[in-house]
């Protein structure tokens, strides 16, 4: 047993967030909410760059082949940037169009960053609200499937209700998000066979935990911030972070991180639908503790839209409900025990 | 990255649940804070010390079996799902044992650690006094220097198991003139038998007695039975609490067999649909604590100091117990207040998590102070 990561996977994560603070996400993420993707996609080929969307895609196909500790270490480190786009959805595609079909050859351009890849959840993966939108044309009794940033990516994928992947033709109107970063778009229905159902099990996994990831670096960002804050905001003559109300406020937040981050490393390593759930409900909820806590020892700064924490604020409140809410999570959990 | 156990953690997993489903009583025993049940789970650790499972962890000249932590947490796996009682022995061997090992002499090693083992010699805590509760450094009982030893005088309390057991260890004033109450204490350890001490048994929350107060007036103490040097007490007690001893305390065996009996219990009272999401967190809480525990034990053999985890440590288990027997009292609906059932000692015992082995405010202050940086302020 030795459960840590290895010097490798550490310095994949330092120079992960090196890149991303470089790049200066905030300015890039309030471009991407207003509906220019140009700043987005400059950092999505740097994230193709640095091996990302690779880690999901097999070694004959362009990629590093499946390795989801690493992909749990670049996805915190992407929450922690806030970095925009169907991130999820591009590596859960990638382990989608593994399967036999037409779309496999799709996948060297997704490694490379050169396709910029959504999916739609499957109507009936998550009961008991499927992930859906109203059908953007109005001749059809289904649902249209709703994905992430459809009118950014190059590739709308959606699995439909036999199980098959489909390629939409297009996408309706952008539908507004909590997190404005998050444009949710309907797809068109149908389109062309990518790949026939039943598709390779462990993909929807790779959603939960790639997703879960993202949520914790939401999280560390969050803390991490709202830290920096009350050691430097005073009031009474004091810093408002001496205040026991508010430390130990901060401390709830860090023990709920601590303990959700090996959860997640845990799940990566076995693969277990068990520890996939209890990752998704525990690194959402750890993120949604800490969002709580950081909005409210920032005070009314910590409510505008114009001060960057809303970056984060509002991603923790959207990723907690995306690919199985904590409550399809939970009730996940309990099937499996 | 690895989670997977080597041949010889199976092999010594597969060994633990033989002997334990051999062993294990089949009915529960009484309560061990009664003196019934004391002297049963006594009886209890000399059994699992006849085939050296009492301490696992220590070198086999101490009656041990020099197991590392990954075999220590298969131990406990094993030992808590057989349903096992739970360890008289637990505050000597948590507490007093790793603080041996690390300052203790190779005499003092020998004398204690052997009996301690086999349950013939129960060890109590004496930290706590009237007026030195969180403030633990405020302490005032003395131990005064007289020829060959030690002389104790004064006053401790919310001593547990002190009601029954043998021998206690402890901070004393050894040098009431420093400039810090931090300095001038003496680590020591006196007989709860020894003239001068009177142990007056306090009942807990169902009546029992579970911890008591020590007078000591004029109690001889030998120098053998200081640990490390005088004045070095508070260094040398606190020095065990950031390592092993914080990621040993409770064991996550413990709360992933806890986790499984109420998911049983759940669907044995139908799966009620209003305590899914709780159960659901016991088990999630469970595998968390596991994992975070094995991360942690990872850290401690690449040589990392954990410091103040222990403190993250101690607010999860503290408040996850009391969670989940929380939610087992609600499954037990109108059975649930019944003193003698199933889950009601277990209850009883979790409401106390948060306060002892250091408030969880404490904690809280700690993991604020020492791992988020934030300033000192007042309490």
């Amino acid at each position: 047993m030795r459960f840590l990561l290895d010097a490798e996977q550490r310095a994949f994560a330092a120079s992960l967030d090196a890149m991303l603070t470089a790049a200066g996400t905030p300015a890039v993420v309030r471009a991407w909410s207003a509906g220019d993707h140009r700043g987005g996609r400059a950092l999505w080929s740097r994230v193709a760059d640095a091996g990302v969307f690779a880690l999901a895609v097999p070694e004959e196909d362009g990629g590093l082949g499946l390795r989801p500790v690493e992909l749990v270490v670049a996805f915190v480190e992407l929450g922690r940037h806030a970095v925009p786009g169907p991130l999820v959805e591009t590596v859960t595609a990638a382990a989608l169009l593994t399967a036999p079909g037409e779309g496999r050859e799709l996948l060297p351009a997704l490694a490379a960053g050169t396709t910029m890849t959504t999916l739609a959840p499957p109507p009936t993966t998550f009961h008991p609200t499927p992930h859906t939108a109203p059908p953007p044309t109005g001749d059809t009794d289904a649902p249209a499937p709703l994905a992430l940033d459809g009118d950014a990516a190059d590739l709308l994928l959606h699995v439909d209700a036999r199980g098959d992947l489909r390629r939409a033709a297009g996408h309706g109107r952008v539908r507004g998000s909590l997190d404005p970063a998050r444009r949710l778009t309907p797809l068109l229905p149908g389109g062309a066979l990518l790949a026939q159902g039943p598709l390779p099990e462990g993909a929807l996994a790779l959603a939960r935990l790639t997703t879960a990831a993202q949520a914790l670096g939401v999280g560390l960002a969050l803390l991490e911030r709202t830290v920096a804050h009350v050691r430097q905001r005073t009031q009474f003559g004091v810093p408002v972070g001496s205040f026991q109300a508010v430390k130990h406020r901060l401390a709830d937040a860090r023990i709920a991180l601590d303990l959700a981050h090996p959860l997640l490393l845990g799940a990566a390593l076995t693969g277990d639908p068990f520890d996939v759930a209890a990752a998704k409900a525990g690194a959402c909820e750890a993120a949604y503790t800490t969002a709580r806590a950081a909005l409210q020892l920032h005070g009314a700064i910590g409510y505008t839209a114009e001060y960057d924490l809303s970056l984060w604020l509002t991603k923790a409140v959207a990723l907690r409900t995306a690919w199985g809410t904590p409550g399809e999570c939970r009730a996940a959990v309990l099937r499996e025990r | 990255m690895d989670l997977s156990p080597s041949p010889g953690d199976e092999a010594f997993r597969a060994e633990a649940r033989a002997w334990l489903a051999a062993h294990v009583p089949r009915t529960p025993l009484p309560s061990l804070e009664t003196g019934e049940g004391f002297a049963a789970h006594r009886a209890w650790e000399a059994e699992l010390a006849a085939d050296r499972w009492s301490v696992v962890s220590w070198p086999a000249e101490f009656g041990g079996r020099g197991c590392g932590l990954a075999r220590w947490l298969v131990f406990e796996e094993e030992y808590w799902a057989a349903g096992a009682p739970g360890r008289v022995g637990q505050n000597g061997v948590s507490l007093l044992a790793p603080t041996l090992f690390d300052h203790g002499t190779a005499g003092q090693r020998s004398r204690v650690l052997g009996p301690m083992a086999t349950g013939e010699v129960v060890w109590a805590q004496a930290w706590s006094e009237p007026e030195a509760g969180s403030d633990l450094a405020s302490l005032r009982s003395r131990a005064v220097r007289v020829s060959g030893g030690w002389l104790l005088e004064g006053q401790k309390t919310w001593s547990s198991r002190a009601a029954f057991a043998d021998r206690a260890f402890g901070l004393f004033r050894t040098d009431p003139d420093t400039p810090r109450p931090h300095q001038g204490l003496t680590y020591l350890m006196f007989d709860l038998r020894a003239a001068g001490v009177t142990v007056r048994p306090i009942g807990r929350l169902d009546g029992r007695p579970a911890f008591a107060e020590i007078f000591l007036d004029e109690v001889f103490v030998p120098d053998e039975d200081v640990i490390g040097a005088p004045g070095e007490g508070w260094r040398i007690a606190m020095s065990a609490a950031g390592n092993e001893r914080g990621l040993t305390l409770r064991s996550p065996g413990r709360y992933l067999a806890a986790a499984d009996r109420l998911a049983a219990l759940w669907r044995e009272r139908g799966a009620p649909e209003s305590l899914r999401g709780r159960v659901a967190d016991a088990l999630i809480g469970a595998r968390a604590y596991d994992l975070y525990t094995r991360a942690a034990a990872s850290r401690f053999l690449a040589g990392e100091e954990l410091g103040a985890g222990s403190s993250v440590n101690k607010v999860f288990w503290s408040e996850y117990d009391l969670a989940l027997h929380e939610t087992a009292l609600e499954l037990l609906g109108g059975e649930a207040e019944f003193a003698d059932g199933p889950w009601a000692e277990g209850y009883v015992f979790a409401l106390a998590g948060p306060v002892y082995a250091g408030t969880n405010e404490i904690q809280r202050d700690i993991i604020a102070e020492r791992l988020l940086g934030l300033p000192k302020g007042r309490r």
